[in-house]
């Protein structure tokens, strides 16, 4: 029987999220019907290996709470506030059209277990930084009043297998409009990720859709040179590279002097890949290799699955587990025998 | 068709779920079919079974998912129903089952008549995501 539903998870790096009436559009759920992703922007800056993302949430209006699900390839060091014009910066440099700003930011703002590693309040936001496996993530959502759509276990594992680092943001309607904030209106968010590994989730922007409903996003990439990505953003796959070029010397200094964004560098490249595709279609998620080396990862595209080394797995470390497990066993061995003999009468 | 209450029982990986994982899929004990179904990344494993009719068969269900699940089983107008019901938890008939994440659960039917019936799950958009089994009632062990 269906449940007075609460709300779902599902978003990758930048989403916005609106109210609708049914349930069958999948993405986010909330109390008052289903809550559907748009389409969704988000900027991935890799300088320094340090992982920048800025997305935005937006408020749909409405009451209660409903929030999304953001794989991370790493624990934050920082979650904050956006700056409030990066995003629509961006998309005037690569979009021909300039009303298509409003696709993004009308205004802005937008929208346990597993261990809380981070909490984090923003406007009317709950942030939290969970680490855990797909079962932990699943009982923090369930515990959180947050239902997890029946793809959720296929895709909360597609990740945890690779970090299991996630963000929850649930966006409390009620203080939003208690706040003033308009629908449209927007909370970017920005989290900075210490990585060697620069990855962009896409796979999750497919939670809660049936295979052929669609999905559509930007995500821009600054990175300090010309990146390779895996896979290759060709049309057949649902991506299009729109954009990829260095990146002028005017965007950056906008960039950099936006809130938060003084870690821009003096020059990078910009890419855009636009994402239209099927739910069916995103089974992976976007690899980018700023070496140099021309060699993003299978693994962090969701291709291939790590191996032990890659999930820091050595051979020393099962020896360690191994030699505490004998001595464990050892020790029980011991106090058992060693156990005083019970009086008999 | 009908279903007749015999028993019904919970708790993660009880002695009953584990006896069922040493039968089988699809056993008997002391002459009673038990049967054991596998829930996994949202899907009903298996997703076909043939039980007896007239005799109490246990079906014991493993939701390994780390989200709730549901395991209703009936006609064409009991699964009606349930696609607009309401009730939030189901453990008072044996042939509704809701199983927590991560959880087992048991229960016991007897099925009266022969025929074919479905087991779903009712929880939004599992059904459309194909938890969806088939069931086969025959009048003869």
């Amino acid at each position: 029987m269906k449940r007075p539903i609460l709300f779902l998870p599902a978003a990758v790096v930048a989403l916005l999220i609106s109210a609708a009436p049914v349930l069958a559009c999948g993405g986010l759920i909330g109390p008052n019907g289903a809550v559907n992703l748009l389409r969704t922007t988000t900027l991935a800056g890799y300088h320094d290996g340090i992982e920048h993302y800025v997305t935005a949430f937006e408020f749909a209006g409405g009451g209660g709470s409903f929030g999304s699900l953001i794989p991370l390839p790493g624990v934050p060091t920082n979650v904050e506030k956006g700056g409030e014009w990066t995003l629509q910066r961006l998309i005037r440099e690569t979009d021909p059209v300039p009303e298509a700003a409003r696709l993004l930011f009308a205004a802005d703002a937008a929208l346990g277990s597993a261990i809380e590693l981070q909490k984090v309040r923003i406007d009317a936001l709950d942030i939290t930084v969970l680490s855990g496996g797909a079962a932990e993530i699943g009982r923090w959502a369930k515990d959180h009043g947050f239902r997890l759509p029946p793809d959720a276990p296929e895709v909360l594992e597609f990740y945890a297998s690779r970090s299991p680092i996630f963000l929850a943001a649930a966006f409390d309607a009620d203080a939003a409009a208690a706040r003033g904030q308009q629908v449209g209106d927007g909370t970017p968010v920005h989290i900075t990720i210490p990585t060697p590994n620069p990855w962009v989730p896409l796979r999750i922007l497919a939670l809660g859709k049936t295979g052929a409903e669609r999905v559509e996003a930007d995500i821009y990439l600054l990175t300090d040179i010309k990146p390779a990505l895996l896979p290759s953003p060709v049309l057949p796959n649902g991506m299009e590279l729109q954009h990829s070029q260095a990146a002028t010397d005017g965007l950056l200094a906008d960039l950099r002097s936006d809130q938060g964004m003084e870690w821009i560098p003096d020059s990078a490249w910009l890419s855009k890949i636009a994402i239209d595709a099927s739910a069916s279609q995103l089974a992976f998620d976007l690899a980018i290799d700023a070496s140099g080396q021309g060699t993003p990862s299978r693994v962090q595209a969701g291709l291939d699955l790590p191996t032990p080394a890659q999930l820091g797995i050595t051979g020393e470390r099962l020896a360690l587990a191994l030699l505490t497990t004998i001595a464990g066993i050892g020790a029980i061995l011991l106090i058992t025998a060693w156990r005083p003999a019970r009086a008999t009468r | 068709m009908t279903a007749g209450l015999t028993r019904r029982g919970g708790g993660r990986a009880g002695l009953l779920a584990a006896a069922a994982l040493v039968l089988g899929a699809c056993s008997t004990r002391a002459g009673t079919p038990v049967v054991t179904i596998d829930i996994a990344y949202s899907r009903f494993e298996p997703a076909t079974i043939t039980v007896p009719a007239g005799v109490p068969v246990t079906f014991v269900i493993r939701n390994a998912d780390p989200i709730d699940h549901e395991w209703i089983v009936g006609d064409d107008a009991r699964h009606q129903r349930h696609r607009t019901g309401t009730e939030p938890v189901h453990d008072e008939r044996p042939t509704e089952v809701s199983i927590d994440a991560g959880t087992t659960q048991t229960t016991i039917v007897t099925f009266d008549t022969a025929g074919t019936l479905a087991y779903v799950c009712h929880l939004p958009g599992h059904e459309a995501y194909g938890m969806i089994g088939t069931m086969t009632v025959t009048s003869s062990r």
